[in-house]
């Protein structure tokens, strides 16, 4: 799908957790078809230290209101700044960027595992599963009950399994301890979240013949491949993050 | 209707504004965005003999009003560009420029004849200002001696527009800028990146897997308007303006300071259409101050 730069509308922006929020943006044409995996940059005006755009995840679409909808945590000057817009302001966004999340070709169990602002991605890739007959299921790793999340719409994919670092809710430790792993086999896991949780669905997934993908967030100038800032370094060489990925199979990653 | 077309050497420019190298890919990356015929030459990403991986991750640190990088020249090289690349840049209807690098003179000589043999391309800008490799590129670009021998050696296997581009990590500009003229270049560019660095106190390690890295974007544009000037005055070969170029305005600077054109680089990263809105500002401008010609404000300071 041809990329594009367009003035998006702020429609609505809600807190979810104390580094957490949801923006809602408008596009001002029809929205073209995007996929699970995908990203937006977003420009953020007004301070010389938010001199390059912010590559931000696609969250969740709503078609028929030309919507996407961003899953952003507070990190620097740059998403601190977009916390602050109010409804009605522009966004000005290239899109959509990126490779996309794979869909198995086979029924199988599927299993999408999100840590922290990583379980961005997961919602848009479990509703589009579910909208092709696929059945996932939802395991969400957060740091202690005042990062967690409200899940509630991941419940409508699938079964949601959290686990929290201090036990607050949810099973006490990581994704990877999570009980369901033990209970039950799956085929493929999808993943994104911190890159040691990463590495560590990784290693479960290869140890017990699992496909495995996730999603990479390195830093970026341009996000459609012209910069070769984001580079990954992988068994066919160094690959863009942007356009080769974000979403690799974790069996090409050298890391 | 007002005149953009420029001259550099026996190359002729429909308007002033090209995508510096490293920052246009192919240009095909642009195709979703707009003609890419429609700039005045495309400088593609630099080339080198062999192919190169490049420097390890983290590449890049945004800093204040502009960006360091350590890319180390990735690419695939000479022969990966002849059958893959030429057979599609060469089809642009623009002026299609390569951007040369190695690492000895026998290099850059050997890819310069490569190059030669590609007869679609009318320009070679000789990169001897890359700050991101161990061996080669600035190493030649900050030593009057080196550079003069390389350039002298390129010139002779190229016949067409030769372009230098100068590292502005130099204590005087002007002195590299004589050389490349006394040894035949047809037109200078500049600057290429600033030598810089970042610290990142969280994790308390540099910002770049190679420490330091090359400064571009609006910040070092005052530097790069300074330098151009300088040069424009040096030297009676074109000069080609690069350094943060974001707008119109900040085109027309370099313009008015003897730039005959320039090159637009870190600018396309944030918005990827900014070339063509710089082409479309400075016809705007020169309609509303009632020139004709690009050309009559070339320099206009000066006056």
């Amino acid at each position: 799908m041809a990329k594009r730069v367009e003035l998006f509308t702020v429609r609505d922006k809600h807190r979810l957790s104390s580094d957490l929020f949801i923006l809602e943006l408008t596009a001002p044409a029809k929205l073209p078809e995007l996929k699970p995996g995908q990203f937006v940059q977003v420009k953020v005006e007004g301070s010389p230290d938010t001199f390059l755009r912010r590559p931000i995840s696609i969250h969740d679409v709503e078609y028929e209101s030309n919507t996407i909808k961003m899953l952003v945590q507070i990190a620097g000057s740059g998403t601190d700044r977009l916390s602050r817009l109010e409804k009605g302001e522009k966004l000005d966004i290239v899109y959509p960027l990126g490779n996309s999340f794979s869909i198995p070709e086979i029924e199988g169990s599927i299993l999408l595992i999100g840590g922290g602002c990583g379980v961005a991605p997961l919602l848009f890739l479990g509703k589009y599963m579910k909208s092709l007959g696929l059945r996932p299921e939802v395991l969400l790793g957060f740091r202690d009950s005042e990062r967690i999340i409200e899940y509630g719409e991941y419940e409508s994919i699938g079964p949601v399994y959290i686990t929290t670092e201090d036990g607050s809710k949810g099973e006490k430790g990581f994704v990877t301890g999570h009980s369901i792993l033990t209970r039950k086999k799956f085929t493929s896991v999808y993943c994104c979240g911190p890159e040691p949780m990463m590495k560590a669905v990784a290693n479960y997934c290869l140890k017990n013949d699992i496909n495995c993908e996730v999603s990479l967030e390195h830093l970026m100038a341009c996000g459609f491949g012209v910069c070769l800032c984001c580079v990954v370094d992988t068994v066919r060489g160094n690959l863009c993050s942007c356009t080769d990925g974000p979403v690799f199979n974790t069996k090409d990653l050298k890391w | 209707m007002v005149k953009l077309d420029v001259v550099i050497g026996a190359m002729k420019l429909r308007n002033p504004v090209m995508s510096a190298s490293g920052t246009f890919g192919y240009g095909s990356e642009f195709d979703d965005f707009f003609d890419v015929s429609r700039l005045g030459g495309i400088i593609l990403k630099g080339t080198t003999m062999e192919p190169r991986e490049g420097n390890p991750y983290p590449r890049m640190a945004e800093t204040p009003s502009g960006m360091l990088n350590a890319v180390g020249l990735q690419n695939k090289g000479v022969d990966y560009f002849e059958k893959n690349i030429y057979p599609i840049v060469s089809d642009y209807g623009t002026n299609v420029i390569v951007n040369v690098n190695g690492s000895c003179i026998d290099d850059y000589v050997a890819l310069t004849e490569r190059i030669a043999k590609l007869d679609k391309i009318p320009a070679i800008e000789l990169n001897i200002s890359c700050p991101n490799v161990k061996q080669g590129g600035m190493i030649f670009g900050t030593n009057p001696v080196s550079a003069r021998e390389v350039i002298r050696a390129v010139r002779s296997a190229w016949p067409r527009v030769l372009i230098v581009k100068l590292s502005p990590n130099v204590t005087s500009i002007t002195d590299f800028a004589r050389i490349a003229e006394e040894e035949g270049a047809d037109a200078i560019s500049l600057i290429n990146t600033l030598l810089g660095m970042a610290v990142d106190v969280k994790t308390m390690k540099p910002s770049l897997s190679t420490v330091t890295g090359g400064l571009s974007g609006p910040a070092i544009r005052p530097v790069a308007l300074r330098m151009v000037w300088q040069t424009a005055n040096a030297v009676k070969i074109p000069v080609i303006g690069i350094g943060g170029i974001m707008s119109a305005s900040d085109a027309i600077q370099f313009i008015l300071a003897g730039a005959t054109a320039v090159q637009v680089g870190t600018a396309s990263f944030i918005d990827p259409e900014s070339t063509v809105r710089i082409i479309e500002g400075i016809q705007k401008y020169l309609e509303k101050k009632g020139f004709g010609d690009v050309n009559e404000i070339t320099g206009w300071i000066n006056r």
